[in-house]
């Protein structure tokens, strides 16, 4: 068994899944294609946000792989900075939010 | 004021210094135990080996590897401790090739070329053939390097020469880190002093290319989305304007190799540059239509094989015996560096190719 959860080279393997079911394997890679292209949203753009969901889905072959296309597009590490603070922000937003409905928990049982 | 970052490979007695160490390092390990097919393999699967050369289209001349930056990727592993320069012998037996040539593009590069203590005449006597494109690849600091290169932007005016400048990156620390310290600065200066002559005007017939390379292990990204962003961010920042940007991948050999090997990239590198493999691009391949003369006269399919010691595989290898119609159609030497060139769009001294 491998020593570790993660191995790096896996990700030069993802094209694989098709191996055991083409066809819904194909309609993925397909649409996930199509959702990069330039659209009303620039691919640097959508590299940007794909860089700050890798961070808050915590995916490191989606991280490995978006640091290196944000690279591969001129995006500083200023730029990338600021997209993982927007998704880390939007991580710590969505847990403190939730802190009104402890509030009004309190309110209604000890207010 | 430039800062250069270190030495050549050459002056460090690298064992890397050496083409033939590179070739080694190019067909053992990942290649050699069958992880990855070779470059020739790869070509078969296309049914397109052997690479054939077709009719010349650019005569491309390194007329020495001095330079007066020391970038950390570069492919020449030129220097300020570089001593080979083309003589002006051989560059009189280039400009007997270049009055005959078929070629409509001359293309001088170095190192710095400018700094060839016969550059000027070159120019001016290559002038006079009515090259169609005469391309010389400048750094851009070399204009602000010393006092007697000041007027270069008003020669290269007078002589209608195609101005093509390497620039990593619209900020300073990228460009810098890749470059050396101060380069950024001084390649921002030479970029508005070239405007101001008239390079890179939009209707002008003065050109002013862009060459990006990516500052580290990675592929460049779309040409024209970078073009989009570098003619954005130096208008803007500067009130730079250029014509193209052309997006050339790195070459796995020499300083980059080394730089690769050294930061643990090299295996992670040879196989994106394998996986981007563009049969479409092997088609425009710049060695099919190109030969590249070396600073003391020999031939080569490209600049990168000059670099790695692999002359061209015909009867003429040296300028002395230049004959095109022997040297078109030969067998393109090759190796797996050559993936550098078919990766993704493609990449050429002229950008992409697919």
């Amino acid at each position: 068994m491998q020593k570790t959860y993660y191995d790096p080279s896996d990700l030069r393997k993802f094209g694989k899944i098709t191996e055991w079911n083409e066809e819904l394997g194909n309609k993925f890679f397909e649409y996930y294609g199509k959702v990069f292209e330039e659209g009303a949203l620039t691919a640097r753009e959508k590299s940007l946000i794909a860089l700050a969901v890798a961070h808050t889905e915590q995916c490191p072959y989606c991280i490995d792989a978006y640091t290196k296309d944000g690279l591969q597009r001129g995006v500083t590490k200023e730029e990338m900075m600021e997209a993982v603070h927007v998704g880390a922000a939007i991580k710590s937003g969505a847990t403190l939010v939730h802190g009104v409905q402890m509030m009004n928990k309190v309110n209604k049982l000890d207010g | 004021m430039t800062k250069v970052k270190t030495q050549s490979l050459q002056k460090r007695d690298s064992a890397l210094a050496k083409g033939k160490k590179q070739l080694e390092i190019l067909s053992n390990g990942i290649f050699q135990n069958g992880e990855l097919p070779t470059f020739a393999a790869k070509l078969k699967e296309s049914n397109q080996f052997p690479l054939k050369a077709k009719k010349l289209e650019i005569l491309q001349i390194n007329v020495g590897y001095m330079c007066n930056q020391v970038c950390e990727h570069c492919h020449v592993d030129a220097g300020p401790d570089r001593k080979e320069i083309m003589t002006k012998e051989t560059m009189q037996q280039c400009l007997d090739v270049i009055a005959s040539t078929g070629a409509h593009t001359l293309d001088l590069t170095g190192g710095a070329p400018e700094m060839n203590p016969n550059f000027r005449w070159f120019v001016e006597e290559a002038a006079k053939a009515g090259i169609k494109d005469f391309i010389v690849r400048s750094n851009l600091t070399i204009i602000r390097a010393n006092k007697k290169y000041y007027d270069l932007p008003e020669f290269f005016k007078k002589h209608n020469v195609h101005v093509v400048s390497s620039m990593p990156h619209w900020t300073r620390g990228k460009t810098d880190k890749q470059r050396g310290d101060g380069v950024f600065d001084a390649s921002i200066k030479a970029l508005q002093e070239l405007n101001a002559v008239g390079y890179g005007q939009p209707d002008s017939d003065l050109r002013l290319d862009l060459v990006y390379n990516p500052s580290g292990a990675f592929l460049p990204g779309d040409q024209m989305a970078m073009e989009k962003d570098f003619k954005k961010a130096l208008l803007e920042d500067f009130n730079i304007r250029f014509h193209n940007l052309f997006a050339i991948t790195n070459l796995p050999i020499s300083r980059f190799l080394d730089y690769l090997i050294a930061s643990e990239n090299y295996e992670d590198y040879m196989y994106q540059l394998v996986e981007a493999y563009n049969p479409s691009a092997v088609a425009n391949v710049m060695c099919t239509n190109t030969i590249s003369i070396s600073w003391d006269g020999y031939l080569y399919d490209c600049d990168f094989n000059q670099m790695l010691a692999l002359p061209v595989n015909s009867k003429a290898k040296h300028i002395s015996k230049y004959n095109e119609a022997l040297l078109e159609g030969r067998d393109i030497v090759i190796s797996q560096h050559c993936y550098g060139c078919t990766a993704g769009a493609g990449s050429s001294c002229q950008g992409t190719v697919a």
